[in-house]
């Protein structure tokens, strides 16, 4: 049970301060989920064929200069608290093998061309201070935070999950039919590392994709294979895309204006946001994939 | 030893001393089909609706009765019975709550609606109550003024049905409780059949008259405890912070109800095992759905803990308590107080020896009356019709109730000064020991002479 | 007691507690005006108000404005979050943009009027009240809702009027989907006496009582028949 927000920016302004409008978003959905939080930020593309890695240590004392010659990363790192990311002349599914080969210790938050998953335990308030997003750009991120239902405070239980390549998944509700379903996802591969039913969610969608199903297609797949309560927010590479289940009972609001689009669980995080006074603002009808995305980049 | 005799020690009745076929030499009867199996079977066949009744579980379950205490000896000192002080007051919601409930004695009275029980029954819930200083709670069917006028202490639910609820009841109440869900159908909603949606009754609810009530399982303005935490906001503000907030759980999924409930911001969460009863409840609910009081008085426990939040935010246990072993068991194992309601409706008079007769006029027989949804009691308590309820005398079941809390709280007293305690809230976990491995593993204290607690680390006998 | 008072309160710089507990303090009073200002979706805005009150709210509102309303008027000029006016028991409620889920959900009494749309379960459980909404309604309203009066002069999305008891419901515009036991009813004398008198007093003047279709109880779930043991 959670909060989940969401920015896509229009204008180069909104781009410049990104971290900082997430981060004011996210304080604002704290009693949601006071537990833990997390964000993913797109920015800085690298070119096709590198990769950034995004590791975390269980220490805030790692020595990340030495991780980084370990796994042969080009750039990098910069660290944000516990975490750290780097850029690596190699594909993402590449760089995850090196982390996971030579620092199994280190969990891999993300790996991609654009994305970068941080999270931690702890209230919201202090991780958007431990992880200063203030002087973040970027084109457009999702946030989370957690108050945990069933399984354990975590690292690896906290949200956004990452579903592949640049895309996560974060998840407001309580999934009802997540272990089985677990179970059929890592007879098909998939890996798991939490007893968390939205990492489940995150699996499928994973593996949906890998079948060959694009985002719309695997998100509808989520009404017929997920049983439980959901609002899901997706962010890809180009933008992000909203989903609740048939009963929808689980909040979301959307507002949009020249400058940005915005998704939270509720308005309070919208109107943090410049000249959200004004904003077209509805709210995402059940069983519907909403999908915001700007024009790739050739 | 005749063939009869026997039978009877096998607790079946021998042809022509009952009405059904009875057991004769060669005749033996299944386990598995055994005559209630078989009866159910024949009654689903011929009526094509599950069965609802009220009552709660009936099945053997690991319960209070499976733990003992150990008493003070040589290397603890007892305490002297009604000379020295054992105290048993309680407070409920000092968390956030700016006028806390003060109880007197660790048990009170769980909800119950007007509409399940009769107007002179709720009454004498609060005079009883009240004569010995602790709470009654309303019900799926909001707050009578009888009840107001004769309970000092009186907590507000708010169901998902939200029958009767108003601002100026929430605001005359001393605590307000949000049942989520309650231990004889966690998940499911309340019903209150045809015969007793009384004139009163439908009218307290919006209800066109002598229809079957079903009322929702989901409140209807939240869902979830990330909504619940805006929820209660809202009730705090709508009584000025006044008002202790109780959450009610069902007991199923203890751990984390619990812990969601205390980052809710709930005041005091009150978790009621499968064994708790209803006034109508399909009987598949209350058999299969649920957990038992007595591990989830641990799980509480346990989440409180994690938190850092016991004592802090009190836990109400409810669910099959019948006397003071049964209280002074569930505060040992970290409760803060318990609330009765089946107990309570027997010491009222419900199932009474006295109405065998009328018992048996309505197919039912003292001891095993459970038909608390069909408004026939011939006690005048579960029943709408003015002529049963007028046979109830308030008065006289309030005095009973108040002799049994009173009586109650002496036996718990008992057991916490056996046991050195100044305060029946310094009962431990450590002060009991368990009869059978079920028990030890679900409360989590030794098999009794060992040091073995299934499931739990360390050393082992 | 009347008064003539005139506050402001900024809840950018002024807690929420202090604006409720004015609110409350003035219960039985009639005639004052309190207006409030940069709301950025606070929830339990002007919650729990007993006097004749005018209450004006600048900006958008979180959950729950108004909940358990007592013959206050509370203008919201702006949107509303989920469980607006719930439980009202009298008065007036009044939303300028659209409001979320679970509008006037269990309202005792009261009048409110939604300028844009609600979304999903809009006047679920209602038990009295009455709620005109301008714009159209989500999925599930008029859940289960016991009686008063629901005008819609949009659509009305799935479900309309599932297990409905004795609360009556008006659509304007196409309804996606009725409910279990939810039927169309005619659309009789006292009916378009009713809407009318609802419209007036919502103060819609571009919609004719005879645009619109009544939905109501088809009764069949008041008493438990097995045969209709699919509908549950």
């Amino acid at each position: 049970m959670c909060g989940i927000v969401g920015l896509f920016a229009k204008s180069p302004a909104i781009e410049d301060r990104l971290g900082e409008h997430l981060a004011a978003m996210l304080r604002q959905m704290s009693d949601r989920g006071p537990d833990s939080a997390g964000v993913a930020i797109y920015r800085d593309p690298v070119a096709h064929g590198h990769s950034k890695l995004v590791l975390c240590s269980p220490r805030v004392d790692e020595d990340w200069q030495a991780v980084g010659d370990l796994i042969g990363a080009t750039g990098g790192p910069a660290v944000r608290h516990n975490h750290a990311l780097f850029t690596l002349p190699v594909a993402p599914a590449d760089a995850q093998a090196r982390a996971e080969e030579h620092r199994p210790d280190l969990r891999v938050m993300s790996a991609g061309e654009v994305i970068e998953i941080y999270k931690e335990t702890g209230r919201p308030e202090r991780f958007a201070e431990l992880f200063d997003l203030s002087d973040v750009r970027g084109t457009h991120a999702i946030g989370h935070t957690r108050m945990a239902t069933e399984s354990r405070v975590t690292t690896e239980g906290s949200h956004p999950f990452s579903t592949g390549e640049d895309l996560c998944l974060v998840h407001n509700g309580s999934l009802s039919n997540h272990n089985r379903l677990r179970e059929r996802l890592r007879k098909a591969g998939i890996r798991f590392v939490s007893e968390n039913d939205t990492e489940v969610a995150a699996g499928y969608l994973a593996w949906r994709l890998r079948e060959g199903a694009s985002l719309q297609e695997a998100l509808e797949g989520c009404l017929d294979d997920l049983d439980g309560f959901y609002t899901f927010a997706v962010g890809t590479r180009d933008g992000f895309a909203v989903m609740r289940d048939p009963v929808a009972c689980k909040p979301a609001v959307m507002a949009e204006t020249d400058d940005w689009v915005a998704m939270a669980s509720e308005y309070r995080a919208i109107a943090v946001l410049p000249g959200a006074d004004d904003a077209r603002s509805w709210e995402p009808e059940p069983a519907q994939v909403y999908v915001w995305e700007r024009e790739p980049v050739a | 030893m005749s063939w009869k005799d026997k039978a009877r020690e096998n607790g079946w009745t021998p042809p022509g001393e009952g009405s059904g076929p009875g057991w004769r030499p060669g005749l033996r009867e299944s386990y598995l089909y055994d005559r209630n199996v078989i009866a159910e079977i024949q009654r689903a066949a011929r009526e094509g609706i599950y069965d609802i009744r009220g009552f709660g579980a009936k099945r053997r379950l690991p319960h209070f009765d499976d733990l003992l205490f150990l008493g003070a000896s040589m290397s603890r000192y007892p305490l002297e019975g009604y000379r020295e002080r054992c105290d048993t007051t309680v407070t409920l919601g000092a968390r956030f709550a700016q006028t806390p409930l003060e109880l007197k004695i660790p048990i009170t009275i769980a909800g119950m609606s007007f509409g399940a029980l009769s107007a002179p029954a709720k009454e004498a819930l609060g005079r009883g109550a009240s004569a010995v200083g602790t709470s009654t709670t309303t019900g799926d069917g909001g707050m009578t003024p009888e009840e107001r006028g004769h309970s000092d202490l009186l907590v507000y639910q708010l169901l998902p049905s939200r029958y009767g609820m108003n601002p100026d009841d929430l605001r005359r109440a001393d605590a307000i409780e949000i049942v989520v869900g309650q231990g004889a159908k966690p998940g499911g909603g309340g019903m209150l059949l045809g015969h007793k949606i009384s004139d009163r009754v439908a009218e307290m609810r919006t209800l066109p008259q002598g229809i079957d009530q079903r009322s929702a399982c989901r409140h209807p303005d939240w869902n979830g405890p990330d909504d619940l935490e805006i929820k209660i906001q809202e009730l705090r503000e709508l009584t000025d912070w006044q008002k202790p907030i109780f959450v009610k759980v069902g007991a199923a999924r203890t751990y984390y109800d619990v812990a969601l409930a205390v980052k809710s911001g709930a005041d005091v969460v009150v978790v009621d095992g499968m064994q708790g009863g209803t006034a109508a409840t399909q009987d598949v609910f209350i058999e299969h759905v649920g957990i038992p009081t007595l591990p989830a008085v641990r799980q509480a426990v346990e989440a409180l803990q994690e938190l850092d939040m016991h004592r802090t935010v009190q836990l109400i246990v409810s669910g099959g308590i019948r006397s003071g072993a049964d209280v002074a068991k569930a505060l040992a194992l970290g409760a803060d107080a318990v609330s009765i309601g089946t107990a309570a409706m027997i010491a009222l008079g419900d199932n009474a020896p006295e109405l065998e007769a009328e018992y048996e006029a309505i197919g039912s027989s003292a001891g095993y009356y459970d038909d608390w949804q069909a408004g026939r009691d011939p006690a005048g308590i579960s029943t709408q019709d003015p002529e049963l309820a007028a046979r109830f005398d308030a008065e006289l079941g309030g005095r009973r109730l108040a002799n049994y809390l009173r009586c109650m709280t002496l036996e718990c007293q008992t057991l916490a000064r056996a046991c050195g305690k100044s305060h029946v809230h310094n009962l431990e976990p450590e002060d009991l020991v368990a009869l059978t491995v079920e028990a030890a593993a679900m409360a989590k204290v030794p098999l009794a002479g060992t040091d073995w607690i299934p499931g739990a680390a360390g050393p082992s006998l | 007691m009347s008064t003539t008072l005139e506050e402001t309160f900024d809840l950018g710089e002024t807690p929420l507690r202090a604006l409720n507990q004015r609110l409350h303090d003035l219960a039985g009073t009639s005639g004052g005006h309190v207006r409030v200002t940069n709301p950025s979706g606070a929830h339990a805005v002007a919650c729990g108000i007993d006097a004749e009150l005018e209450v004006d709210v600048d900006g958008h509102v979180g959950y729950y404005c108004a909940g358990m309303n007592k013959h206050a008027t509370v203008r919201v000029h702006g949107n509303a979050g989920s469980g607006l006016a719930e439980n009202m028991m009298s008065g007036r409620v009044e939303v300028d943009g659209s409001a979320s889920q679970y509008c006037g959900a269990t309202a005792h009494g009261g009048l409110i009027v939604v300028h844009g749309d609600t979304s999903l379960r809009c006047g679920i459980s209602l038990k009295g009240g009455e709620i005109v909404v301008r714009g159209s309604v989500g999925g599930n309203s008029m859940f289960m809702a016991q009686s008063g009066a629901l005008v819609v002069c949009g659509d009305a999305g799935e479900a309309l009027g599932d297990s409905i008891y004795e609360a009556r419901i008006y659509v304007r515009g196409s309804v996606k989907g009725l409910g279990a036991d939810c039927v169309e009813k005619d659309l009789g004398e006292e009916h378009l006496a009713q809407l009318r008198d609802l419209l007036e007093r919502a103060g819609v003047d571009d919609a004719e009582p005879s645009q619109f279709r009544r939905y109501g109880s088809a009764r069949e779930l008041y008493t438990f028949k097995i045969d209709n043991a699919g509908a549950y």
